[in-house]
């Protein structure tokens, strides 16, 4: 067998290799030229998919967008192909999505704070980082579930609010993280130089850990934004639907995630377009919120 | 110059000596001092005594315990849960360690917490500059103004003269005077040091502590440096911990050479470099260690 063969003394002075290590060195590199092939296999694949993704939403939402899509509230079943819009899917959306942000944004950096500047070395942070990552890949119907319980049922019905708060429990874990994260970046010589000058640990944090991780949140934010406004399983327990265009918060309320879940399944071709048409909003919206994420990231990187 | 203090004592085998400056000249005294990471321990029973209105230098090789004294001087250790200081460390003859009951000017200091936040008032009287210059992400101005708000109720007209003044003072002014505006942060390395100088005698402290405050400068900064240090000498007491022994040499007045966690030669700084006593401080003030 030739890996029995060995390099002895005598043929390395003689310069010569034992004849197996060329038949080796064949097989490395092909086994190198198919391991890089599956990778690119793979890559490829998974590009393949995003493109797909993107151009059906482009070729089918993109042809159904017009003004009256902003302008109209969701149509009846049965109208004619191009009447009726989303105005009340897309501001009950950014209603939600803003009530969501400013809970998940202030108990996720508080959080992540606390996890980042006061956890070092306590069992509790250890517990409460673990559970935060569960809570981070818990399957949002589960979270939906568990809004829809304390949130609706007592109340007898889907509201705007029980909404932002279901989403806010699969964002607050993002912000924590990223928060956490990020703060850990900064150096100890700059809490140092702080808490030197005779200022408290609390007052360092705010007015220069957090200033000098500033873009670093703000990319956090955006992050957990992309992730929240495409979330739709605890919209669909919570916020129960309207037709109509409502800005009650504590009624229930249309909104994109929703009108997408709604029509995307019916028969109706005019429902069927609007689906496409808030799919590419959302998809549009993401994708921005993940760019400027990233940019103000690099951004921080290269100061 | 008088001495009336001169003891050479045996500890771990390593002949100790100590030429101290008289004990009322002195602002700080440091008095069997013990230090520990944890379990570990990193000073033994250091003696260091700090004149007022000089400059004390810490030297000796890498490990050996200089900063970690250095940050016992303005409790900045607190901060880190399992890192404790046993002995003495007299500011004004008041002990700042375990000073529950006992006031500093007045002022209580509470004992050491991991919230950070109860030395404050000594850490207003004892200001540090780090190794690495550490500007605030904010403003050249509200760099400096950050601290002195901590303290003081001030009107604009009063900020703007204790940011000139403090800038003067840490040979700045004449460089960011133009940008006061600007951030910190766009200064160069020797300018955010000074920047941090300039903050740091803002609050007025009557000791300024620097952990080698130099190491990351070039030459042309250094000297900038050390002349504004040389210049604040009148109006305050400065221990600087430094690897270089010229810089030593140079400002300061009081030397001490420490060695695994003891300090092991203290001497004015002139004697200290023209015949040092110990065999281990001419080992390495002639570059056969550390």
């Amino acid at each position: 067998m030739a890996t029995t063969e060995t390099l002895t003394a005598k043929n390395l002075a003689a310069g010569q290799l034992p004849g197996s290590a060329v038949d080796r060195y064949a097989r490395r590199k092909l086994i190198n030229y198919i391991f890089v092939g599956l990778t690119s296999i793979a890559t490829a694949v998974a590009i393949t998919a995003l493109v797909m993704i993107l151009y059906s939403l482009v070729a089918k939402g993109f042809s159904g967008l017009n003004l009256t899509v902003f302008t109209v509230d969701t149509p009846a079943g049965g109208e004619d192909l191009g009447s009726g819009g989303l105005r009340n899917a897309i501001v009950g959306s950014l209603m939600i999505c803003a009530m969501g942000m400013l809970l998940a944004v202030s108990i996720g950096i508080m959080a992540g704070t606390w996890l980042a500047e006061y956890g070092d070395g306590n069992k509790l942070a250890t517990i409460v980082r673990f559970l935060n990552d569960v809570l981070l890949s818990a399957p949002s119907i589960l979270i939906g579930l568990f809004a829809y319980e304390l949130f609706v049922v007592p109340f007898h019905g889907g509201s705007a609010i029980a909404g932002a708060i279901a989403l806010a429990i699969v964002t607050t874990p993002v912000v924590t993280r990223t928060t956490e994260d990020i703060l850990r970046l900064q150096s100890s010589q700059l809490r140092e130089a702080g808490v030197a000058l005779g200022a408290g640990k609390g007052l360092v944090i705010r007015s220069i850990i957090w200033r000098a991780s500033r873009t670093g949140l703000v990319t956090g934010g955006l992050l957990g934004f992309a992730r929240m406004s495409g979330e739709t399983a605890p919209l669909l327990f919570t916020t129960a639907g309207n037709q109509f265009f409502s800005m009650n918060v504590t009624q229930p309320i249309a909104s994109l995630p929703y009108t997408i879940a709604n029509f995307a399944l019916s028969a109706d071709d005019n429902w069927r377009r609007l689906a496409w048409v808030a799919s590419l909003l959302i998809a549009a919206a993401v994708l921005s919120a993940n760019i400027i994420g990233r940019h103000l990231a690099r951004g921080s990187q290269n100061k | 110059m008088s001495f009336n203090e001169s003891q050479a004592t045996q500890a771990a085998g390593v002949s100790t000596v100590m030429v101290a400056p008289p004990a009322a000249e002195r602002v700080l005294d440091v008095r069997g001092l013990d230090f520990y990471y944890g379990k570990k321990q990193s000073l033994y029973g250091v003696d260091l005594p700090v004149a007022r209105n000089k400059i004390t230098a810490l030297i000796g090789p890498s490990g050996c315990g200089k900063s970690t004294l250095l940050r016992t001087l303005n409790r900045i250790y607190d901060l880190y849960p399992g890192q404790r200081a046993e002995g003495q460390i007299l500011f004004n003859g008041e002990n700042i360690l375990n000073a529950k009951d006992k006031p500093v000017d007045g002022a209580p200091v509470a004992t050491s917490s991991r919230i950070g936040g109860d030395a404050a008032k000594l850490r207003a009287r004892i200001g540090m500059v780090f190794q690495r210059p550490t500007p605030f992400p904010m403003s050249i101005y509200e760099n400096i103004a950050f601290g002195v708000r901590l303290y003081r109720k001030v009107t604009k007209a009063e900020m703007d003269e204790i940011v000139e003044v403090s800038l003067t003072r840490a040979a700045l002014w004449d460089e960011v005077k133009d940008q006061l505006d600007k951030s910190g942060l766009g200064l160069s390395g020797g300018q955010q040091q000074r920047l941090c100088v300039a903050r740091g005698i803002a609050v007025q402290p009557e000791i300024l502590l620097l952990d080698e405050p130099a190491s990351a400068l070039d030459p042309l900064s250094t000297s900038k440096l050390e002349a504004a240090l040389m210049e604040l000498k009148d109006s305050l007491t400065i221990v600087i911990v430094t690897h270089n022994l010229q810089q030593a040499a140079r400002i300061c007045d009081y030397t001490g050479f420490m060695l695994l966690g003891r300090l092991v030669e203290f001497r004015p700084s002139s004697d200290a470099f023209v015949k040092p006593e110990t065999e281990a401080m001419r080992d390495y003030v002639t570059g056969r260690y550390g």
